[in-house]
């Protein structure tokens, strides 16, 4: 189990426990957290659950993969801490994390 | 006709577009009475991973839910599920039943997909042939996907392609038979067919072009055999039909609504009868970025409609419509679509499908209508917005790889 806080682009913190195993992306979804759409599911089809991770976690959520990369590119308003958040998988490493989302994902 | 009054909405489906509508509805401040009437056991969710990471055991059916039960009721929404709606009553505004009772309502989202057009050949009913629609049917399918077991797939379109490759991947031997003289005949250029015609050929299935089934045979009531048109025996443990879906637009007709393959929706995903919408496999809408109406079969249909007949009914602003879009996922590629190639007179090549990493591109009058992209996440991004801007590009730019699609894009008009 790791806690995982949702900070919306207007500043609003919601948190939530996340189950390990399932991604960033899915605890939003089943937690209605506002500012992520993941349209596709979770198959890095679609990148619209794109987020900002908190540069104190940078380094325990890695680096993307080269498919998330290429579509990370296209995203709006990207940055050097930009993830897909469907690729990112909870563990207890992760507790505490901190995601942003974006105001919009189109 | 305004329905910001409405007090009771009721969805009939439980599938991507009915729980995309349940979330919008909430979203945007509906506060009524809200039901969603399904005939599967199951709440809503995810088809995509039925033909893929779900069948092949990778995903956990707790996983494929867009919303855990709780949720439902912490948005007081009443589930009735196992139950099919029976009739529309459109006078009374009421939907009739399976098992008796009614259900009034002051709007209706029709959310009621489709189904697998049924094989029309004989034995089509023995054991061991199946659809793959729903996750019942997953359930019936897993436990006879056995290493080295015999599996035949009729129908070589993404569904069955995107089965036989999880099969092969869990070592059954595989052969996929195909009326057309190609596989994804109904959906891509002949470019893109060849290239996954040599991919599954290179993973070990059959595939068989112009292959017409003309029977299956059985012993004790299994599925032993199928026999094609031209004579040919093929044994066979399992057959799974992939032959494309029929809407389910019954209801809809049975009150009188009108339907042409799909039905007949709005912008806003409106039938003509003022409080009923349609959303999802079952409705024919206007292609705005195409200039005609049809039916499209996808997650992004499905969501974008039931954002609009949400939208509508609670008196949003139309929420914007995005460029069609699909994937599909077989052995460790990663097709990504985007737009509709239907009218294309002309391809352009991005890239090497040797390298399995290439892009086909559809071209009408020098504007961009569609592209297939394989690996190339950059393609169909990029692609997805230039097809709604009307973009016209040059075959030479597009096919020029020395320009990156960022480059691409912002030069293009």
């Amino acid at each position: 189990m790791a806690k995982i806080i949702y900070v919306d682009h207007e500043g609003t913190e919601r948190v939530v426990e996340a189950t390990n195993g399932e991604s960033v992306m899915e605890t939003a979804i089943k937690n209605s957290i506002p500012g992520i759409d993941a349209d596709c599911g979770g198959a890095c089809a679609c990148a619209t659950c794109h987020v900002y991770v908190d540069e104190a976690f940078m380094e325990t959520v890695g680096t993307p993969e080269d498919m998330e990369q290429s579509m990370l590119d296209f995203a709006e308003n990207v940055q050097a801490n930009s993830r897909l958040s469907c690729q990112i998988s909870v563990n207890d490493e992760l507790d505490g994390l901190k995601v942003i989302t974006p105001e919009s994902q189109h | 006709m305004d329905l910001s009054n409405a007090e009771r909405v009721v969805i009939i489906g439980g599938g991507q577009a009915a729980a995309q509508a349940c979330a919008s509805l909430r979203q945007f401040g509906y506060s009524g009475r809200l039901t969603l009437i399904g005939d599967e056991p199951a709440l809503p969710y995810q088809r995509p991973p039925l033909s893929k990471a779900y069948m092949k055991g990778e995903l956990a059916e707790e996983r494929l839910y867009f919303k855990p039960a709780a949720w439902y009721d912490d948005q007081n929404i009443d589930t009735v599920l196992s139950v099919r709606a029976t009739a529309i009553d459109r006078s009374a505004q009421t939907v009739a039943l399976e098992h008796g009772g009614s259900v009034p309502y002051d709007a209706l989202i029709l959310a009621t997909g489709s189904r697998p057009r049924p094989l029309p050949v004989d034995g089509a009913d023995l054991d061991g042939v199946f659809d793959l629609r729903g996750l019942a049917d997953v359930e019936r399918i897993r436990p006879r996907m056995v290493a080295g077991r015999k599996l035949v797939i009729v129908g070589a379109g993404y569904i069955g392609l995107e089965a036989a490759a999880v099969a092969r991947q869990l070592g059954l031997d595989v052969t996929v038979l195909e009326m057309e003289d190609r596989v994804l005949a109904r959906v891509t250029s002949p470019i893109m067919s060849q290239f996954f015609d040599d991919e599954h050929t290179r993973q070990g299935a059959d595939i068989r072009t112009g292959a017409r089934l003309a029977a299956l045979k059985g012993e004790n009531g299994q599925v032993t055999q199928a026999v094609l048109a031209d004579g040919t025996e093929l044994s066979a443990d399992m057959v799974l039909v992939g032959i494309g879906i029929l809407p389910n637009i019954e209801l809809a007709e049975a009150a009188g609504l009108a339907c042409s393959n799909g039905i007949l929706t709005d912008q806003d995903a409106r039938t003509h009868d003022k409080s009923i919408f349609a959303a999802g496999d079952c409705a024919a809408r206007p292609l705005v970025h195409y200039g005609r109406t049809g039916r499209l079969e996808s997650v992004h249909n499905a969501i974008e409609q039931g954002k609009l007949a949400a939208a509508a009914i609670t008196g949003k602003p139309r929420p914007s419509v995005d460029c069609p879009w699909f994937w599909s996922d077989q052995y460790d590629l990663k097709l990504q679509i985007a737009g509709l190639s239907q009218g294309y007179d002309e391809t352009v090549l991005r890239g090497d499908p040797k390298a399995r990493k290439f892009a086909v591109f559809y071209l009408n009058n020098g504007k961009l209508i569609a592209v297939d992209a394989v690996n190339s996440p950059p393609e169909f991004l990029a692609s997805k917005k230039l097809i709604i801007t009307g973009a016209r590009l040059a075959p030479e730019t597009l096919s020029d790889t020395s320009q990156s699609m960022k480059e691409i894009a912002a030069a293009a008009v």
